[in-house]
């Protein structure tokens, strides 16, 4: 049992708030204190690309919980203090103003850091999206006539060019892949969000990298291609990816690999557990995994309490995300793969609206929903069982 | 116990449908949120408790006081 001590969280976003609440919610009545790097109380990060960049959410509509609610959790928040060293074999956190906080139990929900092109930092114009602020300062930038490319064709980037061009403005999507969000829907689907940014008057220059950045007077100019080509631009958004935030664990002896490792119940040593995007861990039916996604943020939390309390089990879920563009929503449960059978089962895609199921040797391995959200829940429930799919 | 619900917020996972199905539902049309009861009883609370604490829009709110 956790006694006088109590848990100390590190990070206060959706993955260190969810601990708090699971942590009360499974019966630990002891202290919680909750050290936060950002000067914000927990805020969401899915407006931010939606709601918060398109205008329509002023910031504070982000917020997680209202003060009351965050009082009577009990738990102490710390912000604007980031945790900077860990012992984790005396259970302490060091912070950068010099608190030294012992634990009995700690847990790391420290996310990610966005990866950034060389030279961005010193370009006005050249933006990240990861916070609260990264928002406000790419929307200042928006709006009818602006001429934005974004780098990336992952979920982020796909998802910022469609709420970028719902203001007005010229935008332009770069990426590797031959249609956005290839590596996470498969060809097919892939292919109909190409048709759905197109038509809505996205440029889309896919299948080429970007070698860099060009700027001038200290401001971004465009961007240039790994073919040497420049597409000009005001303005840039970088979204190639982001590392997880666990610099601040060097010397700490934790194992880090592209995430803090952990085992099948998110522990990553006696004591200290990992939730969120930072975590990596032992997924008993996927394998090592590392999941970029809300939905798990929190269903993390609420093991790794468990398994602070004394209980606990494996954690196995189904991995799970949503992304809005224009206005189509798009979940997808489980794991696609390119090599997938692609079979709609409920709706039509010409219809703009349905339900596909993706199969491998006759086993249903991913569901996917586009504008049909109960439907795509039910039918990934029926068919994944709950359970993930084998790893590829 | 009286449960609020906003509608812009909700993001249509349909978590709190599965977590309290005799309490939340979702439309056929949008997946958006539906309260089947929104003064639930004792025994359905602390499920409710639940389906609002994890909801990743924190779309649900409670009122204990009434
Ligand atoms: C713009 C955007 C849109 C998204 N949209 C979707 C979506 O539509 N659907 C979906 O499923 N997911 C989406 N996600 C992903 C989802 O938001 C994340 O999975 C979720 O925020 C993870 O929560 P977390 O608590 O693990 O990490 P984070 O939310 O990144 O929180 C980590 C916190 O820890 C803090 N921190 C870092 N280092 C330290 C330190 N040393 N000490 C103390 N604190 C520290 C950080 O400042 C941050 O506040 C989106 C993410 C972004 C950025």
């Amino acid at each position: 049992m956790i006694g006088r001590r109590g848990v100390v969280v590190v990070g206060a976003s959706a993955g260190g708030l969810s601990t708090v609440e699971a942590l009360r919610r499974q019966g630990h009545a002891g202290p919680v204190t909750v050290v936060g790097a950002e000067k914000h109380p927990p805020y969401d990060r899915p407006p931010l690309s939606k709601q918060v960049l398109s205008g329509a959410w002023e910031p504070d509509r982000a917020r997680l919980r209202p003060d009351s609610a965050l009082a009577e959790s009990g738990a102490e928040f710390v912000y604007g203090d980031p945790a900077v060293g860990l012992d984790a074999d005396a259970l302490t956190v060091h912070t950068a103003s010099g608190r030294r906080l012992h634990a009995e139990a700690v847990v790391v929900a420290t996310g990610l850091r966005p990866r950034t092109l060389p030279g961005q930092a010193e370009l006005a114009g050249a933006h990240v999206l990861r916070s609260l602020e990264d928002a406000l300062a790419l929307r200042e930038e928006l709006g009818h006539g602006a001429r934005v490319a974004v780098v990336g064709d992952g979920v982020l980037g796909t998802e910022i060019a469609a709420t970028a061009r719902g203001t007005g403005a010229e935008v332009t999507l770069v990426g590797p892949q031959s249609a956005p969000m290839t590596a996470q829907l498969g060809p097919r689907a892939a292919a109909l969000l190409a048709d759905l940014h197109t038509e809505r008057g996205i440029r889309l220059r896919l299948g080429t990298g970007v070698s860099g950045l060009c700027g001038s007077g200290g401001r971004v100019t465009g961007v240039r291609l790994a073919d040497g080509e420049v597409l000009p631009a005001d303005t840039v958004v970088v979204a190639i990816g982001a590392d997880p935030a666990t610099a601040w664990l060097q010397g700490s002896g934790l194992a880090t690999d592209d995430g803090l490792v952990c085992d099948s119940r998110c522990r990553a040593a006696e004591g200290v557990y990992a939730v969120g995007d930072v975590a990596r861990w032992h997924h008993e039916d996927l394998g090592s995994i590392r999941l970029e996604n809300r939905t798990n943020a929190t269903e993390q939390a609420a093991a790794a309490a468990a398994g602070i309390l004394g209980g606990g089990a494996a954690y196995r879920p189904v991995p799970y995300f949503w992304t809005d563009q224009f206005d189509v929503k798009v979940q997808i449960y489980g794991r696609p793969t390119a090599d997938a059978d692609f079979d709609v089962v409920e709706g039509e895609i010409g219809g703009g609206r349905f339900v596909a199921e993706y199969r491998r040797g006759g086993a249903v391995t991913a569901v996917l929903g586009w504008r049909m959200p109960k439907q795509a829940r039910l039918r990934a429930a029926a068919a994944l069982n709950n359970r993930a799919p084998v790893a590829p | 116990m009286r449960i609020g619900v906003d509608e812009d917020r909700c993001c249509g996972a349909g978590q709190c449908a599965l977590i309290a199905p005799e309490v939340f539902d979702q439309r056929d049309e949008d997946g958006i949120v539906v309260v089947l009861d929104d003064a639930p009883p004792e025994d359905a609370r602390a499920a409710v408790r639940e389906a609002a604490s994890v909801c990743p829009a924190a779309a649900i709110g409670l009122d204990e006081s009434r």
